[in-house]
């Protein structure tokens, strides 16, 4: 029992440590992301008609949300939201959501 | 002095230099905090599932009077009749399982100075942080005649569950052409849209089943959340149907009698086949009675911790705040649960806490496949939160079919995930 406790306290944080430090929840991204994940699912696997964005590359997650931010062409929440970001918080979000695995 | 952040510690680890013993200074705090959660709703269940999942050794415990919840978003489907209660009533068993502590049991006594909470059942909790998320409670006395009796005549339904069956049930039984009233207190109070989707849901209802039924909205406010968008519904969706009425023209409810099925504004007296009475709300009692709202009902915090301005150590979420410009909705305390998470987390390992933007999103429903949505981004600004943009944060008036109908889709897809994340 105690063995199994020690090996469960320090495997979950050596999963964790696996990640590189932009890939946390806590991280400046990680952190900024939480708001976004509410919708598009956690780590940003969506269950249904909100896409999912995990594991998207950044580059395109970036190109997307500028598009729907300077030049939205038709009627949708994102065109709103992305709004209220600046040019660093949308690479920090895709760095983010770029880094998570597509499945659990 | 150098700190050791916990990430540091698990690079150690990592690197074969850690063994147990060394498990002194920052790291042990970090591993022996103690975090209690009184409130598993919105506010408690994303914040308890939080902190587990970024700091898998953290004790945290979530005290919760009910064995199941019902949420109050998607409640109005059920009232409605589009889905069940089944559909929106979620069991504490994930939760468990994602390594939280769960007590079902009343938090009666909050002790700041000893950081204690007593539980009702007789366990006293001891905590390094405590979290307290325990949504509204109501003010009966703001309505003359009305008490949680009363309300099993005339239900709320403002906290969902077996209210909600009951308000489904009278809208069931009840005759065509029978009156519907529903009684808005004066803002705030939680789900700023709740009441004005409810009467459109409930005209979805009606429309189809009993459609010479009619719905009286008794308003204490003089505006209401998403009101162009819900009046273009009603005349498009439910002409004739809804009738809103304005607490300068009479709509304020002042007093009930459920013997006679009566409510009265000051001028008027109706006798509806179905009273669905909302009184004024304040914070959860256990808010109260530790000081935390400073005798204004609802709790002060700091905006990027939501540590309360009262005690220090204690943090509170959800509709219990002052949270500036967020709105009493179960979106703004999921994402106030995660900014809290992290500043709690930022406290243990010794390092500094930034806050990041939060959003709300709240999607409404006018019948199954047609919802419009608002959103609001929010940052800190001085001591409060701040919209980051005040205007085109609707769903546009005489969007197309197309766009109810996929706002209705992305309504549910939100619904889905935003539960997972507290309760799959």
């Amino acid at each position: 029992m105690r063995i199994a406790l020690i090996a469960l306290i320090f495997m979950a944080p050596l999963s964790l440590g696996a990640l590189p430090a932009s890939a946390q929840e806590t991280s400046p991204g990680g952190q900024l992301a939480q708001a976004c994940t509410s919708c598009h699912g956690l780590q940003g696997r969506s269950l249904g008609a909100v896409p999912s964005l995990a594991g998207r590359p950044a580059a395109d997650l970036v190109a997307l949300l500028k598009t729907f931010r300077d030049a939205p062409n038709e009627a949708t929440i994102m065109n709103r939201i992305t709004r209220g970001y600046t040019d660093d918080e949308i690479a920090a979000l895709a760095a983010y959501f770029s880094a998570m695995s597509p499945t659990p | 002095m150098i700190k050791l952040s916990r990430r540091d510690f698990v690079a150690a680890a990592a690197a074969g230099l850690a063994a147990p013993l060394l498990m002194s200074g920052p790291a042990r705090a970090a591993t022996a905090a103690k975090v209690v959660v009184i409130g598993g709703g919105f506010g408690g269940a994303s914040i308890a599932r939080y902190l587990r999942r970024n700091s898998p050794d953290l004790s945290v415990t979530l005290v919760e009077r009910d064995k199941q919840f019902t949420t109050c978003p998607f409640s109005n489907g059920v009232i409605g009749g589009l889905w069940s209660i089944a559909d929106v009533t979620f069991t504490y068993d994930g939760i468990a399982a994602a390594g939280v502590t769960v007590v079902h049991d009343t938090a009666t006594t909050i002790d700041a100075d000893k950081k204690t909470v007593a539980l009702a059942g007789g366990t006293v909790l001891d905590y390094d942080y405590l979290v307290v998320s325990p949504g509204i409670q109501f003010v009966w006395d703001s309505i003359e005649g009305y008490s949680a009796e009363a309300a099993e005549i005339m239900p709320h339904a403002w906290q969902a569950g077996p209210q909600t069956t009951l308000l489904r049930n009278q809208l069931e039984a009840m005759d065509d052409g029978g009156l519907v009233v529903i009684g808005v207190p004066a803002v705030p109070f939680r789900c700023p849209p709740g009441p004005y989707e409810r009467a459109t849901l409930i005209a979805n209802y009606l429309t189809q089943s009993k459609p010479k039924s009619k719905i009286m909205i008794l308003d204490a406010n003089e505006s209401f959340a998403k009101q162009p968008l819900f009046e273009e519904a009603w005349k498009n969706l439910y002409p004739g149907m809804v009738e809103w009425i304005p607490g300068s023209q009479s709509g304020i409810v002042m007093s009930v009698d459920t013997s006679t099925m009566t409510v009265s504004t000051s001028f008027d007296d109706y006798q509806p086949a179905v009273a669905n009475i909302i009184p004024a709300q304040r914070a959860g009692q256990i808010a109260i009675d530790a000081g935390l709202d400073a005798g204004q009902g609802f709790c002060a915090i700091n905006p990027a911790t939501f540590e309360s301005t009262v005690h220090k150590g204690i943090y509170v979420l959800g509709d219990a705040t002052i949270a500036g410009a967020m709105p009493k909705s179960g979106f703004s305390a999921n994402n106030q649960a995660k900014a809290c998470g992290a500043a709690i987390l930022a406290d243990i390992a010794g390092t500094e806490f930034t806050p990041a933007k939060l959003i709300n999103v709240c999607y409404s429903f006018a019948k199954a496949d047609y919802a419009f949505e608002v959103v609001d981004v929010f940052e800190v600004a001085g001591d409060t939160i701040n919209l980051v943009f005040d205007d085109n944060r609707f769903t546009p008036e005489g969007a197309s079919d197309e766009v109810h109908q996929s706002e209705a889709k992305y309504a549910h897809s939100w619904y889905e995930n935003i539960t997972a994340e507290m309760f799959g």
